[in-house]
């Protein structure tokens, strides 16, 4: 009959209109900024690098090998290599960046700078609130202000900084484990001359360590 | 004054008050002073609760939609109409230069003036209508079709393709529904006997058994009630009837050009028209001032009266908030060949409904004759429901 | 022969003024408008209620829209570039005041028919209308909503004529 589907409309409208005062399901506001959404885990905003330990400085993960400045789409990071070198992580000496600027009003978030870091220095963060009012350099982040802890990343992203920092751990014993073997070769090859009984046990040590190292 | 019962006193408050205010006057200024305190009393009442009808609108869409309203000015939002008005008055008035700059400014002043005419004739409460006229309708209907001259002008004098084209637009609509609406009061007026809305509330003021003599407990009162409804929906420009000014259609049809206090003028012209509208159909059809059961009576008259206005704010921004926006084509073929054919039957049943005598066999006849009429033409409506293919009148 | 006639009277004859002397052809018809409602309330004025609404109802309410309606469709609401007034103008002036002078007589003639006193116009209630319209009146009544029928069908038919001719 002509008019069943008005009076059906409105008895929907009604049922919405006093349900969204009983009823969670039927008022869905968020009444920002006093409330807020959690973001979920693969939230991702702007990039920040990041750094082992308590010094900024001297535990930024980061090398400067420039690839996510060549392989950034919009070209929003600047890097400037250092002139000298200082020990990473795993004790090499490296470059770090002299400078490293990422223009976060161009960046559009695409994570290719993280897909194809070797070093999982530079990761994404979830921080969105970052309206200023300076326009020229407000939205332009420098070296310290991008630079946050490992725990910062284990808070926001706890899954991917486990398997990473499972993964940064399993490169540090290997490399461990062969810069050991390395050493006790040449220990050995140094106290070669005096006995011969020596050789042997370097020998010995040096299959026990390869499966571990694979393992990890 | 003091020997009145207080019941009748409340519900007279308003007369009492503004004698009382008069009588501090000389005599010979007595009658000018009286009339100015009413219009000055309309003047102010019926904008407060265009304000109120514009935050109810707001927040009940909100609701309706899942969603809360305004909610950040004052508690609950309540303040939310003073900001719209500051807004409104402090906003640039910008005139386009080829617009033409008389007929720009005349037309939300007109809108406004005329629409404020017709609460003239509106009996408030018992004895409380500014002018007592004996052809009071018809005055109604007379400042109602003023308006649509001042969206006419609206749309023209802009010079603009779109707000022309909106107002050309509106003005069809509002000339169709013009017809259903008059014919729908009309079978009241033939019941009545009279053309004056003061008589028209008296004879529904009337109880038996306790029930109301309104005219929409009856059968052909129903169905004008549903037809004025409709006609009245169109005629105010409201959803789904809001081709004119619907922002995906038309930007903003024939107000596009108008900003600031003049924008205001047009919503304040548009709302306070809903408001006087529902003020005719609380009076047409549902007993005006008269309260709903005997034994209510001691409730004062204006309370019933501006409740039933209020209530069909509510059901218009119910409508607005469920019913999708109907296409000009869709809207006009409505008008003239259902809503038109109804209300002439409509007034025949009335008619039947008055020579047929007191009795149940009145109730069950015209009843009968208006289902199957409604029925029918549903029927024949949507006989063309299904979506074939699409015949274009004019793209060869 | 008050205050408020004078007044009215200026306005209804303003507007008819402005009607014909204004260049632009909606200013022209609004000023009409504005004609009309003067004679409406001319109307209200001799306490003729009904006849005064209806003149607002019909006349501004739909003679008006029909009258701009017309000039939007027929582009008329462009200025006309040569003058407003036609070439032969004082032919039309003649023509005026002889239709002037014949309504005055008319008037006159009325007036001196009847008593001076001030009489009390009969109060004529809607009542009264409707019993003429349909007793003694309703042969007129039945032939104007023939008319209307007509016109109505006529309408339509112009209108739809365009769809026969584009089959």
């Amino acid at each position: 009959m002509l008019g069943e589907g008005i009076l059906k409309g409105l008895a929907e409208t009604a049922r919405n209109f006093v349900g969204s005062y009983v009823s969670k399901e039927r008022m869905t506001t968020v009444q920002y900024p006093e409330e807020r959404i959690a973001p979920i885990e693969a939230t991702r905003d702007f990039p920040f690098l990041v750094y082992d330990g308590g010094d900024w400085q001297a535990g930024m993960r980061c090398v400067a090998c420039q690839i996510c400045e060549k392989e950034c789409p919009p070209k929003c990071i600047y890097i400037e290599k250092s002139k000298d070198k200082k020990p990473d992580a795993l004790g090499k000496p490296q470059f770090y960046p002299a400078k490293f600027d990422i223009d976060i009003s161009v960046c559009m978030s695409c994570q290719i700078c993280v897909e194809v870091c070797p070093f999982e220095a530079i990761k994404m963060d979830t921080e969105f609130e970052l309206s200023t009012t300076d326009r020229f350099g407000g939205l332009l982040l420098d070296r310290h202000q991008l630079a946050k802890s490992n725990q910062h990343y284990h808070h926001i992203h706890p899954t991917e900084a486990a398997e990473v920092d499972a993964r940064l751990a399993g490169e540090k014993a290997k490399t461990n484990a062969k810069a050991k073997a390395a050493a006790d070769a040449a220990a050995a090859k140094s106290a070669a001359p005096d006995t011969k009984a020596v050789a042997p046990p370097a020998k010995v040590v040096a299959p026990v360590v390869k499966p571990e190292s694979q393992e990890a | 004054m003091i020997d009145k019962p207080i019941v009748d006193q409340l519900d007279q408050v308003f007369i009492l008050l503004e004698r009382w205010i008069v009588s501090f006057l000389p005599a010979g200024w007595q009658a000018v002073a009286s009339v100015v305190l009413n219009v000055v009393a309309i003047i102010a009442v019926f904008p407060a609760l265009f304000a109120i009808a514009v935050l109810l609108e707001r927040k009940g869409l909100g609701r309706m939609q899942n969603r809360l309203g305004p909610n950040r000015v004052g508690p609950f939002g309540l303040f939310q109409p003073i900001a719209d008005g500051l807004k409104s008055l402090t906003k640039e008035d910008i005139v386009p230069i080829s617009a033409d700059p008389v007929v720009h400014f005349l037309a939300p002043v007109f809108l406004v003036v005329v629409v404020f005419m017709g609460y003239a004739v509106l009996p408030m409460g018992r004895n409380m209508t500014l002018v007592k006229m004996d052809a009071g309708l018809l005055f109604y209907f007379a400042m109602g079709a003023s308006t649509e001259l001042s969206v006419f002008m609206a749309g023209w004098s802009s010079r603009n393709k779109y707000s022309l084209l909106g107002a050309m637009r509106a003005v069809a609509q509002m000339i169709s529904y013009e017809v259903p609406l008059l014919m729908s009061s009309v079978a009241v007026v033939m019941i009545t006997g009279s053309l004056s809305l003061e008589k028209i509330v008296a004879a529904q003021n009337q109880y038996s058994y306790g029930l109301p003599h309104w005219y929409i407990f009856t059968p052909w009162g129903f169905a004008g009630f549903a037809l004025f409804a409709v006609a009245a929906t169109a005629e105010t420009n409201r959803s789904p009837f809001d081709l004119p000014e619907g922002e995906s259609e038309l930007v903003a049809g024939y107000f596009t050009e108008y900003s600031g206090f003049k924008f205001a003028e047009f919503f304040l012209g548009e709302y306070v028209g809903m408001l006087s509208i529902s003020g005719l159909g609380a009076t047409l059809f549902l007993g005006g001032w008269s309260a709903p059961l005997a034994i209510l009576g001691w409730v004062p008259s204006w309370i019933w009266f501006f409740g039933k206005v209020m209530l069909s704010i509510c059901v218009f921004i119910w409508l607005r908030g469920t019913l999708p926006r109907l296409r000009q084509d869709q809207l006009m073929n409505f008008a003239w060949k259902f809503v038109l054919p109804l209300t002439l039957l409509n007034l025949m049943v009335a008619a039947m409904w008055r020579f047929l005598g007191e009795g149940w066999e009145r109730w069950v006849i015209c009843s009968a004759v208006l289902l199957i009429a409604y029925v029918a033409m549903g029927r024949i409506g949507m006989r063309h429901g299904h979506i074939g293919t699409r015949k274009y009148r004019y793209a060869e | 022969m008050s205050i408020v006639f004078y007044i009215v009277a200026a306005l209804a004859v303003g507007g008819a003024l402005a009607a014909v002397l204004l260049k632009n052809t909606v200013h022209c018809a609004l000023a009409l408008t504005i004609a009309f409602a003067g004679i409406a309330l001319l109307f209200l004025q001799l306490d003729a209620q009904f006849a005064g609404f209806a003149q607002i109802l019909v006349y501004i309410g739909a003679v008006a829209i029909l009258v701009v309606f017309a000039i939007l469709l027929t582009r008329g609401s462009e200025t006309p570039k040569d003058g407003v007034y036609g070439r032969k103008w004082p032919l039309g002036l003649v023509i005026a005041a002889a239709v002037f002078s014949d309504l005055a007589w008319a008037v006159l003639q009325s007036a001196r028919v009847l008593p001076h006193e001030a009489i009390s116009a009969p109060t004529v209630t809607v009542l009264q209308i409707g019993n003429a319209l349909i007793g003694r009146y309703v042969l007129p009544l039945e032939i104007i909503a023939l008319l209307l029928t007509a016109a109505l069908i006529g309408a339509v038919i112009v209108a739809m004529h365009e769809k026969e001719a584009g089959k």
